[in-house]
């Protein structure tokens, strides 16, 4: 096992879960989703440590819906070449949010991104959680969600229905269209639409 | 044509229409373009954005001060599709992630089960396996610097690189019948063995593929157009490639010697004799000649694998992991009986979770099983190196102008099969 569970358990004692040796070697270590930033900085900075890579951020939903939602965090020492899998476990029944680790590597910030675009799982402090890989107004929900049907909430026709019924212009976001100095020749209708909310405020807006 | 009359269709400034001298009113002889920022809608359909990748560039001028990117255009749900999978049924499915590399896709996805299942692979299958690895470098590079060249205005070392590509995609259909969807593993194994006359053909293309690449190194990399358009463009330092999670070629070129194949060996990879190219600059050039580079030495490893190829099975000797020949299942019961569990209820994995990175063209392929003890995983997550690659691209292209924008896009190497999934 990595020693870095043992240096964790020295300095964090109760933020720190179980720990255990995945099939594929690497150690993984459950943290308290309360102390998660303190943890990853620690990990990041301490000499011994020194975790500056961050390979991958994702999330487990398993089929038995009892088991807590997991956010699983891989980093990696490049200097020491080492590295460790960081677990956050989150309740399915209460809030699904943890805090973004943008801060520390800025890598995560399209990670995240997708976690909360398929999970639904929010990041506290994260600079722009947005939808990535599905377009902003999707409307069925978290995809990798396991009580998410294999072919979507809507019918096929519905969701052609809403295909063709997009507007050209709402492929821009506000932000976009006010860059463009283009938001006040809309047509009215479409202002109207877009100020209902569906797409995000206007910067200068509020 | 006098001068004077030059001099109107120019619209000289201090001469009006007649050809008299005006007085310029101060303060009006330039209007005042600073405040007014365009926005360029960049894609989804567009060649040079290498897929359906959609920029909304914010202009001041024609430097970029903002690039916001929109992906997704292209989103299949393949890890949602692996939920409903068998393992074997899932490797299809990675054909379609990064379709420039196939076959390597392939075999990350086939090396994750059995980390997972805990099965050991034939020294044959291991080294057909690099082969595969190493073919598909060879043309998801050659892919990048034809299509790269073409975006900088370079036709020649497309027609070169293509012609090449061509080459290996002859021998990938050889061996698994298919150019693209090639579905070469299966877990625990391979789909077939190499047939006659590959091995040949292949070593004949060690041989003379490098002299392709040095007449693509002497059209470009001392290229005046190429050197001025590519050298500082797009930089990224090394501390900021590894805070960003960048992998494959663009951390390299930012001059980390990062590579999986040496830093966490899977395939026997220490055992081959290879260098890792690193650059300095972290500039588009940098990754150039990073790229090329690697076909240099990826066609090295080739060599050296066509020599030591043992002989001997390419499959596991595990009748609950690889279909038993159908001639013995149609006669023999208990091939029967394998060959039917195996069809329909699949190979189960222990619980629990393994993750495998391999050394990609673009970057860090990793593929990530949980599983709970069935045929089919909890989760199955591709760790996709062209999206997190891409994710720096705002940050690149910032204060370039917009040609430079599509030499960095460009440089990132992207497969938007792969951003998507």
């Amino acid at each position: 096992m990595n020693p870095s569970v043992d240096a964790l358990r020295a300095t964090f004692s109760t933020a720190i879960g179980r720990a255990a040796v995945a099939r594929d070697g690497e150690t993984l270590v459950c943290v308290r989703a309360e102390q998660l930033r303190e943890v990853m900085q620690w990990l990041r900075d301490a000499p011994g440590e020194r975790y500056d890579y961050l390979v991958d951020v994702t999330a487990v939903e398993y089929r038995d819906r009892e088991r807590p939602l997991e956010v699983i965090y891989f980093l990696r020492s490049l200097e020491r070449r080492v590295d460790l899998r960081v677990k956050v476990e989150l309740d399915p029944r209460g809030e699904l949010a943890v805090d973004s680790v943008v801060p520390l590597w800025p890598g995560a910030e399209w990670l995240e991104r997708e976690v909360y675009d398929m999970f639904g799982i929010t990041f506290r402090g994260h600079p722009d959680l947005r939808r990535i890989l599905m377009w902003e107004t999707y409307a069925e929900g978290y995809p990798l969600r396991k009580d998410f049907p294999l072919r979507g909430r809507f019918s096929r026709a519905e969701q052609v229905r809403q295909a063709l019924a997009a507007n050209p212009e709402a492929h821009y976001s506000l932000e976009e269209l006010s860059i463009a100095e283009a938001y006040d020749e809309l047509p009215r209708d479409m202002k109207e639409r877009l100020e209902r909310g569906e797409r995000g405020k206007l910067p200068h807006s509020e | 044509m006098s001068k004077r009359t030059v001099e109107l269709d120019l619209a000289t400034p201090g001469i009006d229409a007649q050809g008299r001298p005006t007085r310029v009113p101060v303060g009006l002889a330039e209007p005042d373009l600073a405040g007014e920022h365009m926005l360029i809608n960049l894609g989804p359909q567009h060649p040079a954005t290498h897929g359906v990748l959609r920029l909304v560039v914010e202009l001041d001028g024609e430097t970029v001060v903002r690039v916001i990117p929109h992906i997704g255009y292209l989103h299949s749900g393949f890890e949602k599709l692996g939920e409903y999978r068998h393992y074997n049924q899932i490797i299809p499915l990675t054909d379609r992630t990064d379709y420039l590399a196939p076959m390597a896709n392939n075999v990350g996805v086939a090396l994750a089960a059995e980390v997972l299942m805990g099965i050991e692979i034939t020294p044959r299958c291991k080294v057909l396996r690099l082969i595969a690895c190493e073919m598909s470098r060879i043309i998801s590079h050659l892919v990048w610097l034809g299509t790269t060249s073409i975006d900088l205005g370079a036709f020649t070392p497309f027609l070169w690189a293509f012609q090449q590509r061509e080459r290996i995609y002859n021998l990938q259909e050889m061996w698994t019948g298919a150019r693209l969807t090639t579905s070469l593993t299966r877990v625990g194994g391979l789909m077939a063995d190499i047939p006659d006359g590959f091995a040949a053909g292949l070593r004949e293309f060690t041989q003379t593929f490098p002299k392709t690449l040095d007449e693509i190194d002497r059209v470009l990399t001392r290229n005046a157009v190429w050197a001025g358009r590519t050298q500082g463009v797009g930089v990224i330092s090394a501390a900021d490639a590894v805070s960003h999670s960048l992998s494959g070629p663009m951390l390299r070129a930012s001059g980390v010697p990062y590579d999986l194949r040496k830093d966490k060996p899977y395939l026997d990879y220490e055992t081959y004799d290879f260098d890792v190219p690193v650059g300095e600059h972290g500039d588009v050039y940098d990754r150039y000649l990073v790229r090329l580079e690697e076909c240099r030495q990826s066609n090295r490893i080739l060599a050296q694998a066509l020599e030591r190829l043992p002989d001997g099975p390419i499959n596991v000797a595990d009748p609950r992991v690889i279909l038993p020949p159908k001639s013995r299942a149609m006669s023999d019961m208990e091939a029967m009986i394998y060959h039917f569990k195996q069809v329909m209820e699949g190979v189960k994995a222990p619980v629990g979770e393994a993750y495998v990175g391999i050394e990609n063209p673009k970057g860090e392929l990793g593929n990530y099983f949980v599983s709970d003890g069935t045929a089919k995983p909890v989760r199955w997550r591709i760790r996709p190196p062209a999206f997190i690659n891409l994710s720096v691209l705002p940050k690149l292209a910032q204060g370039h102008l917009l040609s430079d924008l599509i030499a960095i896009n460009a440089s990132v190497d992207i497969v938007m099969g792969e951003v998507d999934r």
